[in-house]
């Protein structure tokens, strides 16, 4: 049994499985197949400061090994996270993280200081990189400059571990990552959902209500792959790599690559029982491979 | 209820015209109680198109012989695959998923089971509990023609069965809507599923004729159990998602134009 054990800044995992927001729901969807507890992290759904009500259906379209979805960030917002939802989440012993959207300044704010008063959330995901909102979401995480304004201003008003979810559907993911850690980031994650499209051919429509959306899936993988290898070089705080990760091997892959922890997001869909089972395989990964440490294969890649 | 993710095997997998397969699966330890109305996810395997789970409705739960039955319209890749399945392979299901029909409360109660193309499939089970239950249930069972018409002889196991094809070839030609045994016969609730326009018909007669309905939807899914946010439905209490908060639906909560 290797020391699985790995730290995001001062954040402290049992192991690097999370889960990625807006594919566990808040974990007690799941809690009939998978020991929440053993996760490294649960990252619970997209918050925002108001109620959102999402987009209109159909939101999903299924595309080879992977997916498109366009759900918009439905979510009752944040006061109703404080009093309905936290309460049945606090007592896990996992480290439940909030990941928290917005599409003004001010809201991200609002929000993260909201979050940053709960005592059993030890972290935030700042989801700069949501290609769904119309306003904002994309806005701030397609430029260095949109990243750094927004993150300085949590930065201000949130004293725990920050992480910022980033996009890909940007020119160089690096420049917004030194972007990010410039502004008092603990961590960055990658990548969020690539901008996608699928039509009906047959009744010449697209598939999704709004016509683009967000892939994710083992389609992703590769390019997941190599923007977490290059963003870990780029900057010296520790990254989270998630897209397309199905099974333990995916997920030391990106640790070789430069990640210190993982998120297993659409595989949840195909195997509910996953992530344990990830955290098995990389335990026994390490185990053949003679590490005594999980944290031994963080950007151990030779090349 | 707890929600397991089991590896079924397949006692038989029946091929129902051209169209359907039905799927006889067992497991060698109990199964775990499944409501009508209720719909599982299976695990498609080897199809490198597929990647998400298939929600299937319960067809059948048979907890004397252990067998869940799914009745599987051939679509797409998916259900193409499944019904390569052979006696013997295993098919790993994620289940029991979703709400599950309102059973009446009043024995005296007459439920008209309103079916159509592959939406008859969750209604065999329900007809099941219903004479359980000690209530008859009458069916109304619709198809364009006498080719998606399936599992009749099951159906009249446990009520009378009465048939609309668009063809004429078998029953009454017309719509479910249009058959002569709603004017003939009071009924005091409606159980639906099947193409949406058929629902939307089957609710607007329902809510004419002063009848609740419970109507069962197919939202395009991705995790089955409340996650993901992408099969919602549109209610009066906003967006839900139709695989935890439905499948079924009183026609009361829905925002369609009935």
């Amino acid at each position: 049994m290797a020391d699985l054990r790995t730290s995001i800044g001062k954040l402290e995992l049992a192991n690097p499985v999370m889960t990625a927001s807006g594919t566990f729901g808040y974990g007690t969807e799941f809690a009939d197949f998978v020991d929440l507890d053993r996760l490294g992290g649960v990252i619970v759904k997209g918050t925002t400061l108001y109620h959102r009500e999402g987009n209109s259906y159909p939101r999903m379209a299924e595309t080879p090994a992977g997916m498109l979805n366009a759900v918009g960030l439905q979510n009752k917002g944040v006061d109703y996270f404080c009093e309905h939802i936290y309460p049945t989440i606090k007592d896990y012993r996992t480290n439940m993280i909030v990941n928290v959207s917005g599409s003004a300044i001010e809201d991200y704010v609002a929000t993260a200081e909201r979050i940053n008063a709960l005592e059993a959330i030890p972290a935030i995901e700042l989801n700069i990189s949501c290609p769904n909102v119309k306003q904002g979401g994309m806005a701030f995480g397609v430029t260095a400059k949109g990243a750094e304004e927004v993150v300085r201003a949590v930065r201000q008003v949130y004293d725990k571990t920050l992480i910022v979810k980033l996009s890909p559907n940007v020119t160089d993911i690096t420049e917004i990552a030194r972007a990010a850690e410039a502004a008092g980031a603990d961590s960055v994650s990658l990548i969020n959902t690539l901008l996608g499209m699928a039509i009906d051919a047959e009744r010449r429509r697209p598939l999704l209500s709004t016509v683009t959306g967000g892939m994710s899936g083992p389609a992703v993988k590769p390019i997941a792959l190599r923007m977490v290898w290059q963003v870990a070089k780029a900057v010296k705080i520790p990254v989270v790599g998630l897209g397309g990760i199905t099974n333990g091997t995916d997920a030391i892959e990106f640790m070789l690559a430069g990640a210190s922890a993982i998120e297993v997001g659409t595989a949840n869909f195909i195997d509910p029982a996953v992530t344990g089972k990830i955290i098995d395989e990389i335990n026994a990964y390490l185990d053949r491979h003679g590490f005594a440490s999980v944290r031994d294969i963080i950007g151990a890649l030779e090349v | 209820m707890k929600k397991y993710i089991l590896d079924l095997t397949v006692r038989e997998a029946l091929a129902v015209g051209k169209q359907f397969v039905l799927l006889r699966l067992t497991s060698e330890n109990p199964l775990p109680e499944m409501l009508p109305g209720q719909f599982v996810e299976v695990r498609v395997d080897e199809t490198p198109s597929v990647l998400l789970r298939r929600p299937i409705s319960i067809h059948y739960y048979d907890k004397d012989a252990n067998e869940l039955g799914l009745l599987v319209q051939l679509i797409g890749n998916g259900t193409r695959w499944m019904a390569t399945l052979r006696s013997g392979d295993v098919l790993n299901v994620v289940l029991p998923l979703g709400n599950g029909f309102t059973l009446p409360a009043d024995k005296t109660v007459r439920p008209l089971l309103v079916g159509g193309g592959v939406g008859v499939a969750p209604l065999l089970y329900l007809g099941m509990r219903l004479k359980e239950m000690g209530v008859t249930p009458t069916f109304l069972l619709g198809s364009r023609t006498e080719n998606e018409l399936m599992q009749i002889a099951e159906f009249e196991k446990y009520g009378p069965v009465y048939i609309t094809t668009e063809n004429g070839a078998v029953g009454e030609q017309g719509y479910v809507t249009q058959h002569s045994v709603l004017a003939r016969e009071q009924f005091g609730q409606v159980y639906t599923c099947g193409p949406k326009p058929m629902m939307v018909a089957v609710a607007r007669w329902a809510k004419g004729a002063g009848v609740p309905c419970e109507v069962s939807l197919e939202n395009k899914m991705a995790c089955g159990v409340g996650a993901c946010l992408c099969c919602v439905e549109d209610t009066k209490e906003g967006n839900v998602c139709v695989c935890k908060e439905g499948p079924v639906f009183s026609i009361d909560k829905l925002s369609w134009q009935i």
